[in-house]
Formats: C-alpha cells, sequence, structure tokens
C-alpha cells in the first residue's frame, strides 16, 4: 500500500495510455485530481462514460487523445470542457476514438483475455465505422456471418476506486461493479483506491467483485475518494454538483478558477 | 388531481402503455425511464426492467437521474458486469423491447446522438452512441420516444449512430437482421407506427387536442397519417396521479444532499 501521490507519481507517466473506470458508481476521483496536480500531460484517456472527472482532466491539460463511447454528464447535460478541447483545440487539441458501449465493454474484455482484439456483433448499419479506422469487420469461419471488431484495450494503467481492501491488498467491489474487473485485468499496471482498509471481507454481496491482490499494482487508502460520485454503502451521489458543473465549467475562466480553488492548484 | 395534463405526461403515458406484463426491456435513460417505470408502477407491474449498468429486472422506487445510480442496484434482482449486460444478455437475444431516445430521428426510425452536423466539424457535439448502437439491432423491437420538433424531426439524420431501418427503410434486411427494429415513435403530439412494406412512420394516433396540422408543421419530412388516425385516449387520474407521485418522489430524493 501507497500513499496516493506516491503511487500516482510512482506508475502514472506522461504519455500513457490510462484508463479511469467506473461506471458512475465508484468513479476514481481523487487519483484523476492527484494527475492533474502532478501536471502529467500528454495521456490516452480511456474511459466508457467520460464524465466530469475528464472534463476536468481534459480542462487541466492532461490528455492528447480520448476513447469512448458516451460523452456527457448523465441525465444532467454536456461536458464544456471535453466540446471545448474538440471543437476549439483548448487547452490542447483532443483527437477522439468513438465507439459504443457494448464495443468498450467487449474490447476491455478481450484486453483482461489476452487477446489482440474483441469480436462481437455490433455497429451494424451505424456510421461510426466510417468515422473510426479501429472498427473493423470480420467474418465468421464457421458461418460467414460479418462480426464488428475492434481492438482489445490495453492501458498502461488503469485506475479504479473500490470500497475495501484487506491488510492482504485484496480488493472488493460491490453494487454496481461496471467494467472495473476488465479494466484492471486488461491492465500492465493496476491501482486501486479504497475507502477502507478492513481485516476481513463482508459476506458477499449480489454483485460483489473481488481482485486478488497480486492482480494489482498498488491499493491506496482515499477515503471519500470517488465523491462527488458515489460509493455503495458509504455516501450517495452528490447530484447538485453534478447539476452544478455545466455552470462552472462553461468559461474557461470560471472553470480554472474552480480548479485552483478545490484542487490547490 | 389536476383533471388536465401537460404534453410531457401524455407522452410519458401513451409511451408507457406500449409496454406489456410479458415484456423484457432494455431502458434507456430520460424519457424511456420515465415511461418504463410508469408502465410498471400501473398496468404492467411484471414488467422487467433492464440498465446497461446492469441492473437485471430493477424496481426503482425514483427515477434515476443517471444510468449507474444506487437505487438501481438496491431493488435490483440481480446486477451483473456492464460487458456481461452486453455480451450475454444484449447480444444473446434475451431482451425482446428496447427503448430509445435521441436526438434526431428520421422517417425511418434511425438515430443520431453523436453530432449536428458534420462528424468532424460538428455544430453540435452530442454525447455519442452509449450503449444504443447494439440496443437498436440486438433487441427484437424497438420504442422511440422523443419530443416533435422539426429540429429532431428530420428528413435524414445528420448521423446514424443506431439502425433504424436505414436510409432508405431496406437496410435491416440487407443487412440479414433477424430483429423486428423500430416499431413505434411516441411524441408529445402523436405515435407513428412503420408502414409494413415500405418502413417509413406514419401518424396512427394523435393526441387530444393536437391538430394534423401542427404534427405536419413539426415534422421535418412530409409525414403521412395513415387513413383512420386514432385519438390518443387521454390519460386516466390513476395514471397522471402514479406518474406526478413518481416525479414528486424522484424531485425530492434529487434534492437531498448525500
Amino acid at each position: 500500500m501507497l500513499r496516493l501521490d506516491e503511487a500516482i507519481a510512482r506508475y502514472v507517466h506522461p504519455g500513457d495510455r490510462v484508463a479511469l473506470e467506473g461506471f458512475t458508481h465508484l468513479i476514481p476521483f481523487a487519483a484523476g485530481h492527484e494527475i492533474i496536480r502532478q501536471g502529467i500531460d500528454g495521456l490516452t484517456l480511456i474511459r466508457m462514460t467520460p464524465d466530469l472527472l475528464y472534463d476536468q482532466m481534459i480542462g487541466a491539460g492532461c490528455a492528447r487523445k480520448l476513447i469512448f463511447s458516451w460523452g456527457g454528464n448523465p441525465g444532467v447535460g454536456s461536458l464544456p470542457r471535453l466540446r471545448d478541447a474538440i471543437e476549439h483545440g483548448w487547452p490542447v487539441p483532443l483527437e477522439i476514438e468513438e465507439h459504443s458501449h457494448s464495443a468498450m465493454a467487449h474490447a476491455y474484455a478481450a484486453g483482461a483475455a489476452g487477446l489482440p482484439c474483441a469480436v462481437f456483433r455490433g455497429y451494424l448499419g451505424s456510421d461510426l465505422p466510417s468515422v473510426n479506422p479501429n472498427i473493423r469487420q470480420i467474418v465468421c469461419p464457421f458461418t460467414g456471418e460479418a462480426l464488428a471488431a475492434v481492438p482489445a484495450l490495453r492501458p498502461d494503467v488503469t485506475i479504479i476506486h473500490a470500497q475495501q481492501a484487506d491488510r492482504d491488498g485484496n480488493v472488493l467491489i460491490d453494487g454496481i461493479v461496471g467494467v472495473q474487473k476488465e479494466a484492471a485485468l486488461a491492465a500492465a499496471r493496476a491501482i486501486v483506491t479504497v475507502e477502507e482498509v478492513v481485516d476481513r471481507f463482508p459476506p458477499h454481496g449480489r454483485s460483489a467483485v473481488v481482485l486478488p491482490a497480486w492482480t494489482l499494482t498498488a491499493v491506496v487508502q482515499a477515503p471519500g475518494g470517488a465523491r462527488p460520485s458515489y460509493a455503495h454503502g458509504y455516501y450517495g451521489r452528490d447530484n447538485a454538483f453534478y447539476a452544478a458543473w455545466e455552470s462552472i465549467a462553461k468559461d474557461r475562466g470560471t472553470f480554472q478558477a474552480w480548479m485552483q480553488e478545490h484542487l490547490g492548484l | 388531481m389536476n383533471a388536465t395534463y401537460t404534453a410531457q405526461e401524455i407522452m410519458t403515458i401513451a409511451a408507457a402503455r406500449a409496454l406489456t406484463d410479458e415484456d423484457v426491456c432494455f431502458v434507456g435513460i430520460g424519457l424511456p425511464s420515465a415511461a418504463c417505470n410508469l408502465a410498471r408502477l400501473t398496468h404492467a407491474p411484471r414488467l422487467r426492467l433492464i440498465y446497461e449498468s446492469g441492473t437485471i429486472e430493477t424496481r426503482p422506487d425514483v427515477l434515476p437521474l443517471s444510468i449507474g445510480d444506487g437505487e438501481l442496484h438496491e431493488t435490483a434482482l440481480t446486477t451483473v458486469s456492464v460487458p456481461e449486460i452486453f455480451s450475454y444478455w444484449l447480444q444473446g437475444g434475451r431482451i425482446g423491447v428496447g427503448f430509445l431516445g435521441g436526438a434526431q430521428v428520421d422517417r425511418f426510425g434511425n438515430l443520431n446522438s453523436t453530432v449536428i452536423g458534420p462528424y468532424a466539424k460538428p455544430s453540435v457535439r452530442l454525447p455519442g452512441g452509449g450503449g444504443a448502437p447494439e440496443i437498436a439491432t440486438g433487441c427484437r423491437r424497438i420504442y422511440i420516444i422523443m419530443t416533435q420538433t422539426p429540429r429532431t424531426f428530420v428528413e435524414r439524420v445528420d448521423f446514424i449512430t443506431s439502425l433504424g431501418h436505414g436510409p432508405t427503410g431496406r437496410e435491416r434486411r440487407a443487412l440479414g437482421l433477424g430483429s423486428e427494429g423500430p416499431a413505434l415513435i411516441v411524441t408529445d403530439l402523436c405515435m407513428m407506427r412503420p408502414d409494413p412494406e415500405s418502413k417509413e412512420f406514419e401518424v396512427v394516433s394523435v393526441h387530444p387536442g393536437v391538430s394534423a396540422e401542427t404534427v405536419r408543421e413539426r415534422t421535418g419530412w412530409p409525414v403521412r397519417f395513415v387513413p383512420q388516425v386514432d385519438e390518443t385516449p387521454a390519460p386516466r387520474a390513476s395514471e397522471l396521479e402514479a406518474l406526478r407521485d413518481l416525479q414528486a418522489r424522484t424531485a425530492r430524493a434529487h434534492q437531498r444532499t448525500p
């Protein structure tokens, strides 16, 4: 176990392909903020649903490319910093590689499985393959069915947030588990921030996911590390903050002032 | 109970009525989520709802603000990972109805949620497809709910994020798709269904007090009406009460600070 600043400094390098995952639930905000504080840039950010955290990282100039499948403020509106980066190259130009959820979910699973690509039934009739050269077609050698293929996602480093680690560094995730297990197992290095370190995990819930310590690179205790998203069993989602984000971020100046005040930049 | 109702309310209620107790439904966030949960709270208590966050047979007491909110898990029969929901459940052909919205729809039910304008230089960058490209082809049937304006109901969508019946109405068959595709569009003005042959959506029912002229004005293509256009039954008091209770509970829940 490391401190958050140590783990980020040691394992996240400029230019890395970095996935910070979490499906509305357990978004690793504290870790993302530490990347911003350390000024790590040139990153290819990977995430199915880039939301406020990636808006902050993109607005802070950490990213040169984004691989994603849905970029918005879920249920609320848009991401002003993402749009400014795509439309005006501010603060740095942002290349995008756009997929569907199904494609990215399959691509992480392929990465975790050690496969070079994911094959699935997808993108039929969609225009997305015409704007993303990483969406190709493959023919099933047995049935002749045309299937979609995308490259496996293999981040240099994946960062996720979880509820608990035990003293040995095994990690437990409960609730909506998203794509975190696959993203962690697909990565060369996996960092997990946790709410709490416990002597023993509770009896497993409906969907508990356990990542053994030996699959992880670093485990970091970071209570509240998913705020303003939520950690099932610990704290709820700060919907008011999500609703307020558009007015904070729509202007470059108010965005920078907010970041200075809240991240101590 | 107020005897009058808003256009938004009749849209949600009319969409809810399309679902039955037998359906297994993949739910989009926003308007589809409101309609699907209203159906469950009124005439279809056994309706099985699945969200792309992996929650199966979820029965939330309040509408989630976002697709992965905690109430979806807490009230679910089971929650699975996102790769599993797309692989085994959607791609595996387990889901009968996909309930979608979008920023633009055309006469063949093709949906755009990616960009307005050219992809490389859009006038509006939208959130993107999310689960919709595969929901549109992987579910056996698609229902669409959208507010109707000339800017949303367009002659040609700027970008096909999710296939409807294709640019000419014939593309689903050409792609060898076994699923039915879009079968219903519900708006704040009317309901449309595709012509069985041409797959062009036609107005089958107009909401009370809405004129055919208004429907034409708010459709970006020369919209056709079936010979016998029905009037959508007005919301019943019980439907309005259930919807307003749900939305009041939801508003209270979303105002609470965690």
